[in-house]
Formats: C-alpha cells, sequence, structure tokens
C-alpha cells in the first residue's frame, strides 16, 4: 500500500517537474518564464530530497531557485517586459533542439548504463572506504574538498570570472525606489538568522549535509534581501574590502594547495591529519568569496566609487 | 489515538491548501486570491506542523518545526503585503 502511495507521489513530482521544465522552455514572456524557472528549482529540490541527497537538495533551494531567482529577477527588471523575446531562425531552433535530443540520449545512455554495470568499481565504495583519510565524515564534502578539490578550485574561479565579466560590462544598477517598512521590519530579524544559518551551513558541512557553496549562497541572500529592503546599502560599502574578500576563496585554496605542493609533492595532496582544518579553512574562504561574488552580480555591475575606490557616503541623494 | 488526531491534523491542513489553491485559481483579482494563499500558508500549514509534531517524539524537531512555520508565515505576511503593495501602486499608476 505505502509503495503504491510513494510510486503516485514520485510519477506526481517527475511529471510535474517535465511540465515545469517544458512550459519553462515554451513560454513567450520572459517574466513568467523565471516566475516558471523558480517553481521548477523548488520542485527540483524536494525530488533531490525524496532521492536522498540532502546536500545537493539544500543547494538547488538556495542556490537554483533562490540566489539564480533573484539574479534573473533583477536581470529582467533592466528592461520592459516587451523587450526581451526571442529571435531565433527556425534553423536555428532546429539546430539546438537536435543538440539537446543529442545530449538527451547520450545522458540516459550514460545513467543506464551506469546502473547496470555489472562488474567494476563503483565510485561511491572507494570515496567510503577513503573517507576515513579525508579529514571529514560527509562523503559530499569529502569528494567536493579533498577527492576531487581541483574540480571545486576551478569552480570558484568560474564563479570569479563570471563575476569580473559582470564588473566589466556594467555599473550598478539605478537604486530602486525605498521599500516598504514591512520589508525593513523583517529584514532587521532575518539577516541575524541568515547570517548565523550560513555559518551553521558552513560548520556542519563537515559531517552532515552542508558546505561552502550552501553557507555563501545563504549569505549572499542576506545580502540581497539587505539590498532589497535598504536600496542605498551599498554606498556603505568597503570596497577594497570587498575586492580582498572576492578573491580571498581562490587565493585561499590555491595557497593551501602550493603549501600541500611542498609538504607532499603533489597540488592539493593534503596531509591527512591537518585535512580537516584545511578543508575548514578554505571552506570559510569560499563561502565568503562566494557571498561577495553573487551579491556583486546581483546588484549588476561596479559599485559607486568602484574604479577609484573612493567611499560614496552621500546624504543628499538619499535622504528619506 | 494521537496518531489519528495527527492524521486529522494533517489532513485539516491539506483541506487548507487545497481551498487556497482552488482560490489562487478561482478569485477574480490579486487581493481576494492574496488572502486565500495567505490562509493557505498560515492555518494549514499551521495544521500540518501540528500533526507532524504529535508524531515527532523529539523535542528539538519539535522546535525546529514549529521555527519552519514561524519564519513562513512572516515570510508569507511580508510577501503578501508586497504583492498587495505592488498591485495597489500599478494600478495608479496605469492611470
Amino acid at each position: 500500500m505505502i509503495e503504491i502511495l510513494w510510486f503516485l507521489v514520485d510519477s506526481m513530482l517527475v511529471l510535474l517537474l517535465l511540465a515545469l521544465a517544458w512550459t519553462t522552455c515554451s513560454s513567450r514572456d520572459v517574466m513568467r518564464a523565471v516566475t516558471l524557472f523558480i517553481a521548477m528549482g523548488l520542485l527540483l529540490a524536494i525530488i533531490w530530497a525524496r532521492l536522498k541527497a540532502p546536500d545537493l537538495a539544500l543547494a538547488e533551494a538556495i542556490i537554483g531557485a533562490g540566489v539564480s531567482g533573484a539574479l534573473l529577477l533583477s536581470a529582467i527588471s533592466d528592461y520592459p517586459s516587451t523587450a526581451i523575446t526571442s529571435h531565433r531562425s527556425p534553423l536555428m531552433h532546429g539546430i539546438i533542439n537536435t543538440f539537446t535530443l543529442a545530449l538527451t540520449i547520450l545522458m540516459s545512455w550514460a545513467v543506464w548504463h551506469g546502473l547496470n554495470m555489472s562488474d567494476g568499481v563503483r565510485l561511491s565504495e572507494q570515496v567510503s572506504s577513503q573517507i576515513p583519510v579525508s579529514g571529514v565524515s560527509n562523503p559530499v564534502t569529502a569528494v567536493l574538498l579533498n577527492f576531487r578539490a581541483y574540480d571545486t578550485l576551478l569552480e570558484l574561479a568560474v564563479v570569479l570570472t563570471a563575476v569580473l565579466a559582470v564588473l566589466i560590462l556594467n555599473d550598478k544598477r539605478a537604486d530602486s525606489a525605498a521599500s516598504s517598512p514591512l520589508l525593513r521590519g523583517m529584514t532587521r530579524w532575518l539577516v541575524p538568522l541568515l547570517v548565523v544559518t550560513s555559518g551553521y551551513l558552513l560548520w556542519v558541512g563537515a559531517h552532515a549535509p552542508g558546505g561552502a557553496f550552501q553557507a555563501g549562497a545563504m549569505l549572499a541572500a542576506a545580502m540581497i534581501l539587505l539590498q532589497l529592503a535598504y536600496p542605498s546599502i551599498h554606498r556603505g560599502f568597503n570596497l577594497y574590502l570587498l575586492r580582498v574578500l572576492l578573491v580571498a576563496g581562490i587565493f585561499t585554496f590555491v595557497l593551501v594547495g602550493l603549501w600541500m605542493m611542498s609538504a607532499n609533492d603533489d597540488f592539493l595532496a593534503y596531509t591527512p591529519a591537518w585535512a580537516g582544518t584545511l578543508i575548514l579553512i578554505i571552506e570559510t574562504a569560499a563561502t565568503i568569496s562566494i557571498a561577495a561574488a553573487l551579491t556583486l552580480a546581483y546588484i549588476g555591475g561596479r559599485p559607486t566609487g568602484w574604479e577609484t575606490g573612493d567611499h560614496v557616503i552621500t546624504g543628499k541623494e538619499d535622504a528619506g | 489515538m494521537i496518531d489519528s488526531l495527527a492524521v486529522l491534523a494533517v489532513f485539516f491542513g491539506l483541506f487548507f491548501f487545497l481551498s487556497g489553491s482552488i482560490g489562487l485559481l478561482r478569485l477574480p483579482d490579486v487581493f481576494s486570491r492574496l488572502h486565500a494563499l495567505a490562509k493557505a500558508d498560515n492555518i494549514g500549514l499551521a495544521f500540518v506542523t501540528l500533526g507532524i509534531i504529535l508524531l515527532e517524539p523529539s523535542l528539538l524537531n519539535d522546535i525546529k518545526l514549529v521555527i519552519i512555520w514561524l519564519l513562513i508565515m512572516a515570510a508569507s505576511a511580508v510577501s503578501s503585503h508586497l504583492v498587495a503593495r505592488r498591485a495597489l501602486r500599478g494600478e495608479r499608476d496605469d492611470d
């Protein structure tokens, strides 16, 4: 009986996900597409939780639905809703569809092949057998920050590169109008809570679902909320410090990698006794960098005074 | 006994979610839709949370559930307010 119920719930989740994905892609109105995309992210988080992958569920809920949703919404707010429509030729449509279809078939085959592989070494077993020397007890963190640390370093580089592109292309968006007192009131309560939760996610990543990306995105969410409630708050940013924070993650990561290279003859090959501490140090720096990067991406470009580094704290423009 | 109370509470909560969803789809304007949605968020979730608390023996988890409910209540109240405010302003701007 209970199996049938779960089967019904699972099929409903899958069908809803497919339907949302389809309507997101086929929607002509960009605002509608973004809203549907956020809903899809939340549904995907539920599906990851159902698949017993809480790390991914957390990441999808915070980054996929939360922060990406805010980024997309702020991006389309720059244009009137009629200005963005897709102008693709039928040929281009055909090419894109063919490639997408080919990719879907290839990935389905890869999953099917992986599940049906009777012999050979399963990666999950290899990971579990190496957990004791990884310095952490959460297998996901062990993979991300130890066994595959190089990949994570490159991911941080990708985030930094993307934000550098944003900074090169644009000044920050014009300040939005003054927000509602109710939102400001809630923000005052919520931001400290978000900061504490972010710290918790960072710390707990060593032995339970959590980690730098989730914690960083949570911190960025706090900054986005502040930005929404107090549109002129960016004028208080210390821009020198912001630059340092932006690169702190990669800098620390590479520094630890080089240091370990001098000790163990291999880039990012941790000494097992120090691995836990090193991972925490890297994750702390990465959390801050990710938060700074996402915040800058959200405000959409260089904060006022970015080039000169001057603080522009004026009373005239945001009186009231 | 506790079990059936819990099931009852969850179903009562789900009823509010159902009527909230129907309200969202059927009611004519933004404000009445918001009204329907907020009911589902606050009371529906309250009863679902109550039902789960009855089944959850760990006090720590019970406290977490209540915190989640309170946070969603706050978020739902503020976001309803923001949507309503925007809708009011928008109608004025269109003139």
